[in-house]
């Protein structure tokens, strides 16, 4: 029987313990509806009170700032599409190349809606330049959306100084925060919007949050029973929401000796691996969110060498075009300018709290022989 | 998603690696679209005088299907007159492994388009007349190379031209 090692955090982590222990009891006990005036109802309405509360205290911010959703990609597109239909004459958006598609497709849907955007190149490590911002200000500059850390590759970008330049322009500045939760400190005072999902820190599935700091005027885009003060109707997830809280708070609690841990283990993989021949680095070793590594390996193809790993029970994830559901590679790999046949041999690596250091040697025993074995079936030998 | 032949030619496939006597090489696919295809063959005269392939391999830069169909097509091929072999299609390829995801099954056209260029390339060099099915699948394949490697020059200058 082979030991599973899980190394695809940044897709889903799995739950903490702890996490999974309140949420049964939300669903065995409190199944009330957060709205019902009697004792479950009221019982269920704490449960979700105290789980805003505590996430607010962690990040320093009001607790009324905090929106749950069902997800960062509701998140997102809240953020984006809630500013932008309260956003009077302000009708152009600005962006990065290598934002998650919960952006990017919600600003090319916006585009169809009447507003303008412009996307920012990013350099090879896959950092953008504040003064790129800085010129792409215009007088009707609604919002910059920039991710704190990406899920790709890792690399994190200067929210500070970027919020800087935007805030003296009265831009707001929104950060999908989705892989950097519970890795790096959170940019809480560069931003006036962030996306946040439960799943990536340990948490369930389906739900999420949107931090609006108080005065940014958001239009709703789900409309009904007026949940969370008119900003996001639909019965709370109750049990969602405390699994959340749960892992929120051991996120921010472990968040430094974390980081510390698992930047060790990606060191020690980018050292490793990147001695075997023909392969790179995808992003910047040091502005890096600490659990996420990606690599490519010349001659070979990253879905075959998902698949191989698979057999020997190890899960990680690549961005070939093989994988993906229109067969092109990853728009990330393509931004930071990795060649064609690279991107096709790129793999993503991403540790989380139950990563140990045995489950890496392993990985580092395991993988060479992998990349050894694809590449004595490949018509194309490494170097040439 | 993939069915577990698909699944047993990936994890132990026929026939890989490069012959060292080979008759004929036939060559397919575009690293842009992240599959590639080198098909070797070697063509021997049984007692009646007829072209067999008596042995076959392939080197391949692809996906699980792209390897999978790689090593069905050579278990197909393998021991065929060269008039049996050029009758092989990508649907008896992915109908032998039991089917292909819909998006996967230029895998299988690739494969075959491998063993069809492996013996074009074979009566050419041995100055053999071409039948007429195995020549129009010659210049379509010679066609959509072109075209590949156009999108390829176009992707490399950011333009962006994906893959179908």
């Amino acid at each position: 029987m082979i030991q599973p090692i899980y190394l695809d955090n940044a897709a889903t982590s799995p739950p903490a313990p702890e996490v999974v222990e309140a949420m049964t009891h939300c669903y065995t006990t409190s199944y009330g509806n957060a709205s019902s005036l009697h004792s479950h109802g009221r019982e269920a309405r704490q449960a979700v009170e105290e789980s805003r509360e505590s996430i607010a205290v962690h990040l320093g911010v009001q607790p009324e700032e905090i929106v749950f959703t069902a997800g960062a990609t509701e998140a997102n597109n809240l953020a984006l599409i809630g500013t932008a239909f309260s956003s009077g004459d302000r009708k152009h958006l600005i962006t990065t190349s290598i934002e998650h598609h919960a952006v990017l497709h919600t600003i090319e849907w916006l585009k169809t809606r009447g507003f303008d955007a412009t996307i920012l190149d990013v350099d090879p490590t896959g950092r953008i330049d504040p003064a790129q911002v800085r010129e792409a200000i215009r007088p009707d500059t609604l919002l910059v959306s920039v991710m704190a850390g990406n899920n790709e590759i890792g690399t994190i970008q200067p929210l500070d100084e970027i919020a800087a330049i935007c805030h003296e322009r009265g831009v707001l500045v929104h950060s999908d925060a989705v892989q950097a939760l519970g890795k790096i400190p959170l940019p809480m005072d560069a931003v006036d919007l962030l996306s946040i999902s439960a799943h990536k820190f340990h948490g369930p599935k389906g739900v999420g949050f949107l931090f609006v700091r108080k005065g940014v005027k958001l239009t709703p885009i789900l409309h009904g029973g007026g949940h969370e003060r008119g900003r996001r109707s639909g019965t709370e997830n109750v049990a969602g929401i405390v699994g959340m809280g749960v892992a929120a708070g051991l996120a921010f609690d472990e968040q430094p000796a974390a980081s510390d841990r698992l930047r060790a283990y990606r060191d020690r993989m980018i050292d490793t691996i990147t001695q075997l021949p023909g392969t790179r680095l995808n992003g910047d070793r040091e502005k890096s969110l600490p659990h996420i590594a990606n690599f490519s390996f010349e001659a070979i193809e990253g879905e075959s060498l998902v698949m191989r790993l698979d057999e020997r029970g190890i899960a990680v994830s690549t961005g070939s075009a093989c994988s993906s559901p229109n067969l092109e590679p990853s728009h990330v790999l393509v931004a930071i300018g990795v060649p064609l046949s690279m991107a096709h041999g790129s793999l993503r690596v991403s540790t989380g709290r139950q990563t140990t250091e045995q489950e890496i040697d392993t990985f580092l025993d395991i993988l060479p022989k992998v990349v050894e074995d694809l590449r004595s079936i490949s018509p194309f030998k490494v170097g040439e | 998603m993939y069915t577990d032949r698909v699944i047993e030619h990936f994890r132990n496939p026929h026939n890989m690696g490069k012959l060292d006597d080979y008759s004929a090489i036939g060559k397919v696919g575009n690293i842009v679209c992240g599959d590639v295809m080198w098909l070797y063959i070697k063509v021997e005269p049984d007692a009646e005088s007829r072209d067999i392939i008596t042995d076959i391999s392939w080197e391949t830069f692809g996906c699980t299907a792209a390897i999978a169909t790689s090593s069905m097509v050579s278990d197909l091929a393998k021991g065929k007159t060269l008039d049996e072999a050029i009758s092989l299609t990508n649907q008896d390829v992915a109908s032998e492994l039991g089917g292909l995801p819909p998006i996967k099954m230029h895998c299988s056209a690739l494969a075959a388009d491998a063993l069809n260029e492996a013996i074009y390339t074979y009566l050419t060099q041995e100055e053999k007349p071409i039948p007429d099915a195995l020549q129009k699948r010659h210049e379509r394949i010679a066609k959509e190379v072109a075209e590949l490697e156009k999108r390829y020059e176009a992707f490399e200058d950011k333009d962006k031209a994906p893959c179908s």
